[in-house]
């Protein structure tokens, strides 16, 4: 009797996990899909300070949000020099904006110096790094997908996988767009400028 | 003659552009090739050339070395179902009469183990190895940490 009960938990178990794994891969292939739908990506994380913040405080402005990592080399340099040209370029409207890099990363972040990073693209770059449970959280809000990837070949022993797209959210809190890997310093200033 | 005379001077009196330098090495000519600056020296810089193969026979890129770091490697970012990540590149292949670049958010050298934070106008040598021309030496300009790329339009290459 033990025995059985013992399996059914089991079977409910994996079950769950296959239920979720599915779920997942779902929700991060359909990215696209979700683009087109209204709704408000939410985060409570804690920044350099180690002060928590929250997509609330951030209403009336609106937020480019890039997740990312700090030992990037390649990909997240491109993606914050542009979101720091972008900031140079509006001018008086950059008080407008709130750009924020959030950490999938946070424990090595934190150690290797947030704030130093991300000021050296902009000062205006706000990093988040919080604990793993918020950083899902976030990710899941955002309908992002990161992973840590072993690879023995590298520094700490692990990469990581991310999306690296640039997401818009309005001074409402809702989503308007994403803008793809590549994206042009001027496209995105052109489209922040259509919106003010 | 006074103008040839001038012109020299100029010549000699301009700076040499950054990370215009051409190598070459067999039938493979070598240019661009540059850095960003690091924050810091805890974090992998990364390393971007240009390589045109104008012989006849294809080559590969599958290797560097560097001073500068302790753990090079070549890698690759890819972007699949909007997911990136950067696998190793065993080899870069360079066919013949091809260009094959090394630039952000393609293929990259990945200089992990830094013996220093890297800061913009820094030069370090890097050497390349391919599959059947060998090694060649090439200097490494560092440009800033914003910089998309090597401005070599007036540099009379
Ligand atoms: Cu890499």
């Amino acid at each position: 009797m033990r025995l059985r009960n013992l399996q059914i938990i089991l079977w409910t178990a994996a079950i769950v996990a296959t239920v979720a794994f599915f779920a997942l891969r779902w929700s991060s292939a359909g990215m696209q899909d979700v683009a087109d739908a209204a709704f408000s990506p939410s985060f409570s994380l804690a920044d350099s300070e180690g002060t928590q913040r929250t997509s609330e405080e951030f209403r009336g402005k609106f937020l480019l949000v890039f997740f990312g990592f700090t030992n990037c080399p390649d990909v997240c340099p491109t993606t914050l020099s542009e979101v720091a040209q972008v900031m140079d370029d509006l001018g008086p409207d950059a008080a407008k904006v709130q750009p924020i890099f959030v950490s999938i990363d946070p424990v090595r972040d934190r150690r290797l110096g947030l704030r130093e990073y991300t000021e050296a693209f902009h000062p205006a770059i706000l990093g988040l790094a919080g604990t793993d449970a918020d950083t899902e959280a976030a990710a899941e809000s955002f309908k992002i997908y990161f992973a840590r990837e072993a690879d023995a070949a590298v520094a700490d022993g692990y990469t990581m996988s991310h999306s690296p797209g640039l997401f818009l959210i309005g001074p409402d809190g809702v989503w308007l767009r994403q803008f793809a890997y590549g994206t042009p310093a001027a496209e995105i200033l052109s489209d922040l400028r259509s919106r003010f | 003659m006074k103008s040839l005379f001038l012109s020299t001077a100029l010549l000699l009196a301009a700076p040499a552009a950054f990370a215009c330098g051409t190598f070459t090495v067999g039938d493979l000519t070598i240019e661009h090739a540059w850095s960003k600056a690091t924050i810091g020296a805890d974090r992998p810089a990364v390393f971007y050339v240009e390589i045109t193969n104008g012989g006849s026979t294809d080559d590969a890129l599958i290797g560097i070395t560097t001073p500068a770091a302790t753990m090079p490697m070549l890698h690759e970012t890819v972007v699949t179902d909007g997911i990136a990540s950067m696998p190793h590149a065993m080899s870069i292949p360079v066919p013949v009469g091809e260009t094959v670049a090394l630039s952000p958010g393609a293929y990259h050298g990945m200089l992990m183990g830094l013996a220093t934070a890297l800061k913009e106008g820094d030069r370090f040598p890097v050497t390349l190895t391919f599959e059947n021309a060998g090694d060649v030496t090439v200097d490494a300009d560092v440009l800033s940490l914003r910089a998309e790329g090597p401005d070599c339009s007036d540099a009379g290459q």
